[in-house]
């Protein structure tokens, strides 16, 4: 249907409730129980105390799982170009301006509202990052991590650069709740690269076909998520990096879309 | 890093915004100087502003069997793609290359917002959105390009970019790279932003809205006036339109200095117009026209004048559009790529409206009324907050070595 595209992965962020990096997830899926110990919050130690103050949670949970990629890269962050994912953005902001436009418009706060544009934790990053490389904020309603995948690997591909992709969620507060199906926050960061190097953790393959139902995560906690974040089938890719040497999965990344994704580990 | 590209071709292009619909009507007003903006007459409360708003929209309903997808930004998503035989160029384009095949790449920053702030101001008993607004897909960002897919009848790769004010610059940057990776044979993009109480109430809050007419690079500048516009265009390889005009480089970049305020040096624009230029493979001399970001905010294009002394010669013409449509935010990049492309198309300058006493760092580069003019290279730059800068390059066919 399509030519294919090669990438390798260098690094991998992740943050949702008990799942604070990449290693608990992958002892996780490989079928050790939860950890009881796990920080509540995301740390988003890279930001500045004056901006760790001003960042709301979606900014801080996607900054805490660029952070964690970029470390295990070992890429500087500041040479890394970025596309974040995201199919709502930040929901509880919206409520809060909807709210407030509703009831008092002229008290809108000036800060949530510049935290309200869809790119504010690409924003936060470059600033955190001192990065002045090209940084993205895509949405594909519910295909949203498979689309980021395809734009971030079209992307590292053509500038034949490794580049940073973060897809993250959260939920919603107040009457959007009701049309916003993410229940469950959850931040996953790649460092993808169009070569391969020593660094590389797994290659993908990519190639365009049609979409189909997603596949099934056996472990039912981590089933939940996939389900309650729409970002959520980040894990399926994920999931195929504990396995074994080679596996496959399906992303969606369009109405009718999906990524065909054949990956290879390393480790 | 940047190779030089090969350009595509922009089969088709077309514009809606307060100036009019169609690329005529904006002919018409820029060769004119007649303006778009007008005093503000939106929402509840209105604020003391002026505004640039499309006439008829609340008279335009979506056809029955779209009415699914009915929210202000959808009307004028299709308002916009019945002019200038828009759709029509993307059905042709479509049975050429395969429905799978033509992307649908389009920016807003608050696309359909509005539909939601009504719900809020019209909760039911039980604080739930009204039953006629519970439609997930309106409040996403994402129901305006999935929207135009389905107007289209397009299923290839389908995304929305939301970076604020370069939103719909940076869509032609994302086809580029779909196109050259093999994954799509032709893209539809563009942008469309609507005016709501969020962008109007927020920018109020941060104290950058003009209570005249905005007058970019005037030195009595004090601020933006708030427009709304769809702006699309049909990329395709080149040797489907010969003898079309061109993008012929992009350039993308960050601030990585403020949410709100530009980078005091313009050290991010700056790294984006080099890119592009880097891109098309074309020396800064060579650009006969600029269509500036221009938002008449006092540090925007403070920053922005700056930037073009320094890096332009003054056979290089430069303007703000902004002062016609006022500032259409994350539509602003789809409209000025179209205004830069009739500039190449027409021979002419767009003139700068608003503007009497011309900021001096510029002042030699600005043009402040419309003049005939052979335009062969024109950029267009677009920045938004969040630091996120992006630059475009068009030329006529046949420019590039």
């Amino acid at each position: 249907m399509s030519t294919s595209m090669e990438v390798w992965i260098e690094g991998i962020g992740f943050w949702a409730q008990g799942l604070p990096d990449w290693p608990s997830l992958r002892e996780r899926i490989l079928g050790q129980p939860p950890r009881s110990d796990a920080p509540d919050k995301p740390a988003a130690e890279w930001l500045a105390p004056a901006e760790r103050r001003r960042a709301p949670a979606l900014v801080r949970l996607a900054i805490e799982a660029a952070t964690q990629a970029v470390r295990m890269s070992g890429r500087p962050a500041d040479q890394l170009p970025s596309v974040f994912t995201s199919a709502h953005g930040d929901a509880i902001i919206m409520d809060y301006m909807c709210r407030t436009l509703a009831e008092a418009p002229r008290q809108l706060s000036p800060t949530r509202f510049h935290n309200s544009v869809h790119n504010a934790a690409a924003g936060y990053w470059t600033i955190a990052a001192r990065c002045m490389q090209a940084s993205s904020a895509v949405c594909a309603g519910e295909q949203s991590f498979g689309a980021g995948l395809m734009e971030a690997a079209t992307q590292a591909i053509c500038d034949r650069q490794p580049l940073l992709l973060v897809a993250s969620d959260a939920p919603a507060s107040g009457p959007l709740a009701e049309v916003i199906r993410t229940r469950q926050p959850m931040g996953c960061a790649l460092v993808l690269s169009p070569e391969q190097n020593p660094r590389a953790v797994a290659r993908l393959r990519l190639q365009l076909g049609k979409n189909a139902p997603l596949a099934n995560l056996e472990n039912p906690g981590l089933a939940t998520l996939v389900e309650e974040n729409a970002c959520g089938c980040a894990l399926l890719l994920l999931a195929c990096l504990t396995g074994p040497m080679r596996s496959h999965c399906r992303i969606p990344c369009g109405t009718d879309l999906a990524l065909e994704i054949e990956t290879e580990s390393y480790s | 890093m940047h190779d030089t590209l090969p350009a595509l071709a922009v089969s088709a292009h077309t514009a809606t915004s307060a100036l009019g619909r169609g690329l005529a009507a904006h002919v018409l007003a820029l060769q004119g100087m007649h303006g778009g903006l007008a005093y503000n007459d939106f929402s509840n409360a209105p604020l003391d502003c002026w505004i640039g708003r499309v006439a008829g929209l609340e008279h335009a309903p979506l056809p029955q069997a779209l009415t699914d997808w009915e929210c202000r930004n959808n009307r004028l998503a299709w308002l916009g793609l019945q002019q200038d035989g828009f759709a029509d160029a993307v059905r042709i384009a479509s049975a050429r290359h395969g429905r799978s095949r033509v992307a649908v790449l389009l920016g807003t920053s608050t696309g359909s917002i509005g539909s939601t702030e009504d719900g809020y101001r019209h909760l039911d008993p039980d604080g739930r959105l009204p039953s006629d607004l519970r439609r997930p897909m309106i409040h996403c960002l994402h129901a305006l390009s999935t929207f135009v897919a389905r107007v289209l009848d397009l299923d290839g790769p389908c995304l929305t970019v939301s970076t604020a004010c370069s939103s719909s610059a940076k869509v032609y940057a994302m086809a580029s790279r779909l196109i050259h990776t093999g994954l799509a044979d032709a893209a539809v993009v563009g942008g469309v932003d609507t005016l709501c109480e969020s962008v109007l109430f927020g920018f109020n809050s941060l104290e950058l809205v003009a209570a005249e007419a905005c007058r970019p690079f005037d030195i009595g500048r004090t601020g933006i006036s708030i427009g709304e516009a769809a702006g699309f265009a049909l990329l395709e390889r080149s040797e489907h339109a010969p003898d079309a005009v061109q993008l012929a480089g992009y350039g993308e970049s960050s601030d990585a200095h403020h949410m709100s305020t530009p980078h005091p040096d313009g050290a991010g624009a700056e790294m984006a117009m080099r890119k592009a230029l880097q891109r098309a493979g074309l020396d800064p001399a060579q650009v006969d026209y600029i269509n500036l970001h221009g938002t008449a905010t006092p540090k925007n294009d403070e920053v922005e004048a700056a930037l073009v002394a320094r890096l332009f010669p003054v056979t290089t013409r430069v303007s703000s559009s902004k002062g016609f449509t006022g500032h259409t935010l994350g539509a602003a990049g789809g409209l000025e790529a179209t205004l830069a492309m009739l500039a190449i198309e027409r021979g002419f300058l767009p003139g700068n409206l608003g503007c009497s006493e011309p900021d001096p760092v510029c002042a030699d580069h600005l043009v402040l009324e419309t003049r005939s003019a052979d335009v062969r290279v024109a950029l267009s730059n677009s920045f938004g907050f969040g630091g996120n800068n992006a630059c475009l390059a068009f030329t006529r066919p046949g420019i590039r070595a």
